[in-house]
C-alpha cells in the first residue's frame, strides 16, 4: 500500500511540475510560432504575386484563400495554397491566379518531401517557372520527353514524372475549386474586395 | 561498490571510448534520418545534448525518491518535457531548422541513447558525474553525427555547412543523400574506425612483447645515455 502511494505520488509530482514548466514555455513561444508561420505565408503569397502590395484573407470559403492587391488598392488576383499527394507525401504548394482565375502568375512550393535530387526539382526553376503566366483555360496539361506545344502544357522532369504530374494535378484541383466558389458567389468576390 | 573514476575518465569516455553512435551503436534513428547535411547533424546532436544533461541531472537529483517501479516512466516523463521544451523553442527561433528536422525532435523522447544513459548511468550516481557523463556522451554523439552529415553533404551536395566545396565539374552522389548513402557511410566509417583501434591494439601488444624481450639490453643503453650526458 505504501509503495503504490509512493508510486502514485511521484508520478503526479513529475507530471504537474512538468505540466506547468511546458505551460510556461509555450505561453512565450506560441505568439513567436504563429508570427512566423504568419510571415512565411505573405512570403510565399509575394512571391507567386509579385505585383501584390497588400492580401486579405477571404472568410467565406472553408479553406485558406488570400485575396491580393497592388498598391493603389485594385485586386490583381488569388493566392491559392493548396496541397496533395505527390510521390512520397503531401506536397503543399501556393498557386498565384489572375482575378478571373484563368492565368497563372506563379506558383510556389511550400512544403514536399519528395526524391533528393530528382522530385525535389519540382521546387527548381526549370519546371516551376513554366508555370509562371501560364493559361489554365479550362486546366494545365502535361507532357513528357517533349518540349509543350500547346499554351496550357508543362514538361514534366524526368526521372520524376510522378511529382511533375502531382503538381499539375494539384494546381488543377485547387483552380477548378476556386472557379466553382467564384461561379456560385459572386457576392463573395465583391465581398473580398472591401 | 564505489568507483574509481576520474571526473575527466567520466567526459571522455563518451567522446570516444564508448561514443554512443560508433560504440554503442545508439541513437540510429536520428544518426542515419537527419544528417543529409552537417547543419542539421550538428542541430540534431546539441538537440539531444540538451535534453540529456538536463534529464540526466534531474533524474540524478531525485534519483533516491523515485520508486524502481515506476522509474522508467519517470524518466520518460522528464525527458519528453524537455524534448517539448527544445521542440516549442526551435519553432519559435529557428523555423527553417526546426521544418527541416521536422518529426525528428519529438522523436528524441524514445531516443535509447538518453534513456539508456538514465537508466545505465543517471539513476545511480552524483549530479555531477552523471552532467560530466552526458556532456560527455553528447560530444561524442555531435562528432558521430557532425562529421557522418559532413561527409553526406560533400559527396550528396557538393557543400558543406552551406558552402560550395567541390567544384561544379564533380558530379554529386545523389545516392549519399538518400536513406542508402546513411547506411553506406556510417557503414564505412565503423569499419574504418575498428580496423583502426585493432591496428592500436595490436601495436601496443608488440611493444610491450618487445620490451620485455629487450629488458636488460635497454636498460643498458639508456645507462650508456645517462653517462655520456654528464
Amino acid at each position: 500500500m505504501k509503495i503504490i502511494l509512493s508510486m502514485l505520488a511521484t508520478l503526479s509530482v513529475i507530471g504537474i511540475v512538468s505540466g506547468g514548466g511546458l505551460a510556461m514555455v509555450s505561453s512565450w513561444a506560441d505568439p513567436l510560432i504563429a508570427a512566423n508561420k504568419k510571415a512565411a505565408t505573405e512570403q510565399a503569397i509575394f512571391q507567386v504575386q509579385t505585383a501584390a502590395k497588400d492580401y486579405k484573407k477571404m472568410e467565406s470559403v472553408e479553406y485558406e484563400l488570400y485575396k491580393v492587391f497592388d498598391e493603389s488598392g485594385n485586386a490583381v488576383g488569388y493566392a491559392l495554397p493548396w496541397e496533395g499527394n505527390g510521390f512520397q507525401g503531401k506536397i503543399r504548394i501556393m498557386i498565384g491566379l489572375s482575378a478571373d482565375a484563368a492565368t497563372i502568375t506563379a506558383i510556389e512550393i511550400l512544403e514536399q518531401v519528395e526524391t533528393p535530387g530528382l522530385g525535389t526539382k519540382i521546387a527548381e526553376d526549370p519546371f516551376r517557372g513554366q508555370f509562371e503566366g501560364l493559361p489554365a483555360d479550362p486546366q494545365v496539361d502535361w507532357v513528357k520527353g517533349a518540349p509543350p506545344t500547346r499554351e496550357n502544357e508543362v514538361q514534366t522532369i524526368t526521372g520524376a514524372t510522378i511529382s511533375s504530374k502531382a503538381i499539375v494535378a494539384i494546381v488543377n484541383d485547387g483552380i477548378s475549386q476556386l472557379r466553382s466558389d467564384l461561379a456560385s458567389g459572386e457576392d463573395m468576390a465583391q465581398g473580398g474586395a472591401q | 561498490m564505489k568507483k574509481q573514476v576520474t571526473l575527466f575518465t567520466e567526459y571522455t569516455k563518451g567522446v570516444w571510448d564508448q561514443n554512443p553512435v560508433f560504440k554503442q551503436v545508439l541513437g540510429m534513428c536520428p544518426a542515419l534520418a537527419v544528417t543529409v547535411s552537417a547543419m542539421n547533424g550538428i542541430a540534431m546532436a546539441l538537440a539531444t545534448t540538451f535534453v540529456l544533461t538536463f534529464s540526466s541531472l534531474i533524474i540524478s537529483l531525485i534519483r533516491k525518491v523515485i520508486p524502481t517501479q515506476v522509474r522508467i516512466a519517470s524518466f520518460i516523463l522528464i525527458i519528453a518535457t524537455f524534448v517539448t521544451i527544445v521542440d516549442l523553442v526551435m519553432r519559435a527561433q529557428f523555423p527553417a531548422l526546426s521544418k527541416e528536422l521536422g518529426p525528428y525532435i519529438p522523436l528524441i523522447v524514445v531516443n535509447c541513447l538518453i534513456l539508456g544513459r538514465q537508466e545505465a548511468f543517471s539513476s545511480k550516481n552524483t549530479p555531477g558525474r552523471a552532467v560530466l557523463d552526458s556532456l560527455g556522451m553528447g560530444t561524442g554523439f555531435l562528432i558521430a553525427l557532425g562529421s557522418l552529415g559532413g561527409i553526406r553533404e560533400i559527396l550528396g551536395s557538393r557543400t558543406f555547412l552551406g558552402l560550395q566545396v567541390m567544384p561544379n565539374a564533380f558530379d554529386p552522389w545523389l545516392v549519399m543523400i538518400l536513406p542508402a548513402g546513411a547506411f553506406l557511410s556510417l557503414g564505412l566509417m565503423m569499419g574504418f574506425l575498428n580496423h583502426m583501434n585493432l591496428r592500436r591494439k595490436d601495436r601496443e601488444e608488440r611493444e610491450l612483447v618487445a620490451r620485455h624481450l629487450q629488458e636488460p639490453k635497454m636498460s643498458l643503453e639508456h645507462g650508456e645515455e645517462v653517462k655520456s650526458w654528464s
